[in-house]
């Protein structure tokens, strides 16, 4: 009887020791997953700081302000005219060039005709027009129509990069092995990214027209795996408090998605001040976003910013 | 047998010992992450008024500011002097069903920025907080809270604010605007401001979902009027009532409109005034007392306020006013500085790009 007893308390104690290890085990390896998922398994590239900027005399801020040229590549097919014209008449009017690369001939807007249907033979044929056309631009940004643009903040956060060397920067995510900046978000080209690029579309090895797979990747995908071959790789953008600035998301959803996730904290948890890009922003509230931007703001909020641009000339929705 | 026994009375020992402190780590576990969520909700419950970067005081029903809130990085010494000199309560008119869809957003955003704010409501709600009217609820009861929303701020606080402004609770105002176009008027000056009406009166009459604003005078006017009767409940058609009983009251409708003569108070969405094309046989065009400008000049850079506006909008304006921006960009639009007040820290040594450009300050737009 006391033999029992006693086996049952010694059972009990060894079971309470038992559970006190194996829940402080748990706790101590979830408490270390935590902290390990916050590496993202990409490269991040930041925005400059104030602080960073300031730190370059003034001439050559004033010098680098004027030499940052961006050329503005919009592949467009016709059944978007609607986003084709709201672009025109919104964002791309801020692009240094802003030239449109439809699948087609459309009469009713100038572009350039690829006269192809293929998404990755259009971004190809694109790039390679791009290039060959845009002498004295160093950034090369590729958009589609129903992304909205913000150029200024775009040229603020290459300010500090060196178009001589291969960038190839958007909203960079990761399938499997290879990183990619998402077509949506917008992505941006230095200069010397694209000549490496455009060398290796000749090599029909590495990087061939009908696409590099088996299967067939989408044309983001293949234009990750050709830059690779050419030792460029996809960086993604954070201005410098770590907040996406190329989003491929329409404000309305970022929003949505900040009310329901932290309801506390809508404005701030939602997207950059300095955001470069927006997806899926319907031609009328491109209008709205124009506005936003660059015209409404509250009285006697002044911002004493490194960097200069002025409008465009004859416009009136900016 | 005795071996067997024995093994079965460890076993369940055992388990009864692995059981018992998993309750009991579990217990005090769950209090202490309790505790922990305890204490970071009341921070966060004290700071959801302040949420964004902001401090107010609670004093009986309404919400008084204590800072004017800042944005990261910016210069905002004219904004500061303007919210020392032009002091707005705001008073949101909103209902007990409204408070969780509406009102919420609305404390969230705009109201943050007036110098204080008070919801007014048929209910008392002491949590919120909400003043009680006294009234029902329902479109035909507007004015009705109107007049006694009034009355109560009249009361209560019409030493402790320069103006009063009326919004809905699907307003969005941008208070610091607002500041700007009063500043030009003084408190004991008998004028009001909003999106100005002209059918059935004499000198127009302000929209009621646009929002409207009464300098002290005109609220001590009002009040009075209802005092000696000269003013009664006419009719449930808020707006218009008030419109009527200032006039008779002497209280000039005001022109909110900015130095190039665009509209700052809207009685719709941004989408709407900047995009779409009113039909000829819409009302509006027989309403508004100015001439109606469609497309980009409907409305000032310096805009007051938008009417119909959703939780998910007041959040998307709030970042389209006090956050989005693009950088190292030049306005347009840069009217001259109100009088009395110093300027911002002004572009000295530089010339830009050596491109001409007026300081501002000089009140010229550059189109």
């Amino acid at each position: 009887m006391i033999s029992e007893g006693s086996s049952f308390i010694k059972g009990m104690l060894l079971g309470g020791l038992f559970c006190a290890v194996v829940t402080l085990l748990g706790d101590f390896n979830k408490g270390h997953q935590s902290t390990t998922d916050h590496h993202h398994h990409h490269h991040h590239i930041q925005a400059p700081s104030e602080e960073e900027l300031l730190k370059l005399p003034e001439p050559k801020r004033l010098e680098l302000s004027q030499n940052i040229r961006v050329y503005c590549a919009i592949l467009v097919q016709p059944r978007e005219l609607s986003y084709w014209a709201a672009v025109k008449e919104t964002w791309s009017k801020h692009c240094d060039k802003a030239e449109f690369y439809s699948s087609e001939n459309v009469k009713v807007f100038h572009s350039v005709n690829l006269d192809t249907k293929d998404k990755w033979l259009m971004l190809r044929n694109a790039l390679k027009h791009a290039y060959a056309n845009g002498k004295g631009y160093s950034w090369y940004f590729v958009a589609l129509p129903s992304t909205f643009a913000i150029i200024e903040n775009l040229k603020f956060f290459l300010l500090n990069k060196d178009p001589g060397q291969p960038f190839y920067i958007g909203h960079t995510v990761k399938s499997g092995e290879l990183e990619y900046a998402e077509l949506e978000g917008g992505l941006v080209l230095s200069v010397e990214a694209l000549r490496r690029l455009v060398g290796v579309f000749s090599d029909n090895v590495k990087c061939p027209e009908q696409g590099s797979a088996l299967w067939k990747l989408t044309e983001e995908k293949e234009l990750a795996v050709c830059l690779k071959y050419t030792g460029v790789f996809a960086e993604n953008a954070e201005d410098s408090e770590g907040k996406e600035i190329f989003n491929t998301k329409s404000v309305n959803a970022l929003i949505k998605e900040a009310l329901a996730e932290k309801p506390q904290e809508v404005v701030k948890g939602c997207c950059s001040d300095v955001a470069i890009t927006f997806h899926g922003q319907s031609p009328n509230h491109m209008q709205v976003l124009m506005y936003g931007v660059y015209r409404l703001r509250p009285y006697g909020h002044t911002f004493h910013d490194s960097l200069i641009f002025l409008p465009p000339v004859d416009s009136d929705n900016d | 047998m005795a071996a067997l026994s024995s093994r079965c009375c460890f076993s369940l020992g055992f388990l009864v010992g692995t059981c018992t402190l998993y309750f009991f780590m579990t217990q005090v576990w769950f209090e202490r992450k309790f505790s922990l969520q305890l204490d970071s909700q009341v921070h966060s419950t004290a700071g959801q008024w302040g949420g964004e970067n902001q401090s107010w005081r609670v004093e009986g029903l309404a919400l008084i500011s204590l800072r004017h809130p800042h944005l990261q990085g910016e210069d905002s010494r004219v904004a500061d002097q303007l919210y020392k000199k032009v002091r707005i309560l705001c008073w949101v008119m909103t209902g007990p069903d409204n408070l969780e869809t509406k009102a919420r957003h609305v404390k969230a955003t705009w109201s943050r920025h007036c110098n204080m704010v008070i919801f007014m409501s048929s209910r008392e709600d002491p949590d919120f907080p909400t003043v009680g009217l006294g009234t029902k609820e329902g479109r035909d009861q507007l004015y009705w809270k109107t007049i006694r929303a009034f009355q109560y701020v009249e009361q209560h606080h019409s030493h402790q604010a320069d103006w009063f402004l009326k919004a809905d609770d699907d307003t969005f105002v941008v208070i610091d605007n607002l500041r700007w176009i009063l500043s030009n008027y003084t408190a004991d000056e008998p004028i009001y401001f909003g999106k100005r009406f002209k059918p059935y009166t004499k000198q127009g009459y302000m929209s009621g979902g646009a929002g409207y604003v009464l300098s002290r005078e005109a609220l001590r006017r009002f009040v009075e009027g209802f005092r000696t009767k000269a003013c009664t409940h006419t009719t449930s058609v808020e707006d218009l009532a008030l419109g009527q009983c200032l006039e008779k009251m002497g209280v000039l409708a005001g022109d909110s409109r900015d130095s190039i003569h665009r509209e700052t108070f809207h009685p719709f969405v941004p989408e709407h005034h900047l995009t779409m094309k009113f039909a000829k046989s819409f009302w509006y065009w027989n309403y508004c007392y100015y001439p109606i400008v469609e497309g980009p000049q409907c409305c000032s850079d310096l805009a007051v306020s938008f009417h119909y506006v959703d939780a998910e909008l007041m959040y998307m304006l709030e970042y389209y006013t006090y956050h989005l921006r693009a950088y190292g960009y030049q306005y347009r639009y840069q009217p001259s500085l109100p009088e009395g007040l110093e300027p911002d820290s002004a572009r000295t040594e530089h010339s830009p790009l050596g491109a001409e450009r007026d300081a501002p300050g000089n009140g010229t737009s550059k189109l």
